[in-house]
This record gives structure tokens, sequence and C-alpha cells, in this order.
């Protein structure tokens, strides 16, 4: 099927694979904070439903991710017994909730970015990777639909609306390279044809991200601004460690508790 | 009357939502959401009347736009239908072989 041996690809795909699940499991949660503090109730039931997919995808692709390893690490192993460094999921992904607009804008910077990957990992010559990302893909196009939408309804709203998205496009802009970042683990799948050339996906990432900004009348951020990376390497801002204390108390305080 | 009802009501402006769950049989009405446009409309219907079960298409309608009758309107529009039973369809046998079953 490939070029390169299993040996050398399983690392590659199991980090890979970690990523997509630690992205989905710490913005699920992350987003899953909104329950009962929404705007409005409908909207309450909106960002849960889709904290809900994010979590059933992060559950997915780390019990795939448990597979490929083959050391008999089950999906609640990775999520709930691993430390920070050992996380993967991108800054954006950790980055604080804020006010609504900023919860937007990191969903909205999100789905765009998970859209064009997962248009692409549904044609991986790995199948069961391709397999996942059909299933998500439809979550995806809801999710992006949803953020992208409110994103031009906020910055094409009231002066106070418009003023907030753009703070929040702003903020968050710096984490956005991080997403795109490519390790040595990369090249081997992009090679493999097992993911696609990550260039490709920044392209139509910049392209949906211009074109919704502009929209709402928003401004883009300069592209060439610098850009904070590191989940690669297991590099965190000082957030996740906040999140994983909250996420991981129960199963660390009770190994064997269950519910 | 709607201008009174604005006053007070917080709440962004209700839609009427109707669903249909298979191709060719009639949308029906599910209940409502509140939206501020038609796409907010329709995604939030999406999230509450098509989460558990088919759907194949939702509408979405301000509920401003539903005409209604009042009660007022009961017994002239509605009673004299009453006693005239020959307008009903209940005076045909209806063929074997005919499904009348819509699924």
């Amino acid at each position: 099927m490939t070029s390169t041996n299993n040996d050398a690809l399983n690392p590659a795909i199991f980090e890979f694979v970690t990523r997509l699940g630690d992205d989905r499991l710490i913005l699920g949660h992350k987003l899953s904070e909104w329950c009962g503090h929404a705007p409005i109730l409908e909207e309450d039931l909106a960002l849960s439903n889709i904290a809900l997919d994010l979590i059933g995808q992060a559950s997915s692709f780390l019990k795939y991710a448990g597979e490929i390893e083959g050391l008999g690490r089950s999906e609640d192993d990775l999520a709930y017994k691993r430390i920070e460094n050992e996380f993967r999921n991108s800054l954006l992904s950790e980055q604080p909730n804020g006010d609504f607009a900023v919860s937007i804008a990191k969903q909205f910077f999100f789905d765009t970015f998970a859209y064009y990957l997962f248009s692409e990992l549904i044609n991986s010559t790995e199948e069961k990777l391709a397999a996942l990302a059909a299933k998500s893909l439809k979550e995806i196009t809801y999710h992006l639909r949803h953020s992208s939408q409110w994103v031009i309804r906020l910055g094409d709203g009231t002066d106070e609306s418009h003023q907030r998205m753009q703070t929040a496009i702003n903020d968050l802009w710096m984490f956005t390279g991080d997403l795109f970042a490519q390790s040595d683990y990369d090249n081997i799948l992009i090679e493999n044809k097992i993911i696609p050339q990550i260039k490709t996906i920044k392209e139509k990432w910049d392209m949906h991200i211009s074109t919704t900004l502009s929209q709402a009348t928003l401004v883009l951020p300069p592209t060439d601004a610098y850009m904070q990376t590191g989940s690669r390497n297991g590099i965190h801002t000082e957030y996740l460690g906040y999140i994983l204390a909250d996420m991981q108390y129960l199963p660390s305080k009770y190994p064997d508790a269950k519910w | 009357m709607a201008d009174s009802i604005k006053d007070y009501d917080t709440q962004w402006k209700p839609w009427e939502v109707f669903v249909q769950t298979k191709t060719g049989l009639p949308h029906e009405h599910a209940g409502n959401v509140h939206a501020v446009d038609a796409e907010m409309a329709l995604q939030n219907a999406r999230d509450l009347f098509s989460r558990r079960g088919k759907v194949v298409s939702l509408w979405v309608v301000p509920t401003e736009y539903i005409v209604a009758t009042t009660q007022q309107d009961n017994s002239p529009f509605f009673d004299p239908a009453d006693d005239k039973p020959y307008r009903h369809p209940l005076f045909y046998k209806v063929p074997k072989g005919v499904n009348l079953d819509i699924d």
C-alpha cells in the first residue's frame, strides 16, 4: 500500500491521530462550559450540541490512536492519564472562552481548519482514518456554517458586537499559525498520502477566513503577524494545565470509579 | 397588540417550525424557536427538532406572518359544517387492496 513500513508509519499516525483527538477533547471541553450560560436558550442547545459532537469525535480518534499505538491504552487512558506535555492539541483550542465573540472566533478558526483538513482526509490511504474523517465531516460542515454565520452576524451587527468580534479575531490570531505547524511526522504522512499537503489546507483556510471577515465588515489581521507555536512538541500556553486539572480530577482521585 | 408585546418581550423574534419526516408527506407544525434572522431560525430549528428522529426538510416562518382565526371566528367559520355530513366522504367504501398506511 505504501512505500514506508508500518514501524516507521505507526508512530507518525499515532501522533497525528492523537492530535485530532486532543484538539476535539480540549475544544469540546471548553465549549461545554457554555452549557447553561449562552445568551439565549436555543444557542445554549446549539453550543452544547457542537461540544457533544466534538467529544464524540475525540473519543473515536483517541480510541483509534490507542489501537495504532498497540500498548493497550484506551481512549479514556489517553484523555485522563496523560500529562500536559503529552497533549498535542493546538494552542487555539485551549484558549479561554472569553465573551461569546471570543468563543465564536475560536470555533470559527478551528472549524474552518477542520473542514478543509477533513475534506482531504476522506481520501487518506489509511482506510480507518478516511472512514473516521468521512463520519466527522458532516458534523464539521454544520459547525462551520454555525460559527461562520455568527461571525458575520456579530461583525455586521451593532457597534458593540462588531467591536467585540474584531477584538476576538485580533486576540486569537496569533494562535492560528500553530494549526498549520508541520512536524517530521507530518512529512512522513504527507509522503505516504495519509494526510494532505498542509499548505493547500492553509490556502483554503486563508480564503474562507478572508471572505467571511469581509462579509462581516471585519478587518483581516496581517498574514505576516507573529505566530505562537509549540503544540506539536507538547509546549502549551498556561491554560492547558488548568483545563487538565479540572478535566482529570475525578479519574486521578478515583482511578477505578465507574459511572 | 404586537407593539405592546414587543415592549416587555426581551426575547428574540419567534419563528414557527414545520418538520417533514418523509418526502411527499406534509410539513407538520413542530413548535417554535427564537431567532434574529432566517438562517439562525433554521439552525435553531435543526438543533431543537431534528436531533432525534428522521427529518428530511424544515420550514421556518416568522410567527408574525401566521394568520390565525380567533375564538370569535369559531361559530361562523366552523359550526355550519357540523350538520352537513354529506360533505364528508363517509359513504364511500374503500376498495380492498388500497393501502391507507402512508408509510
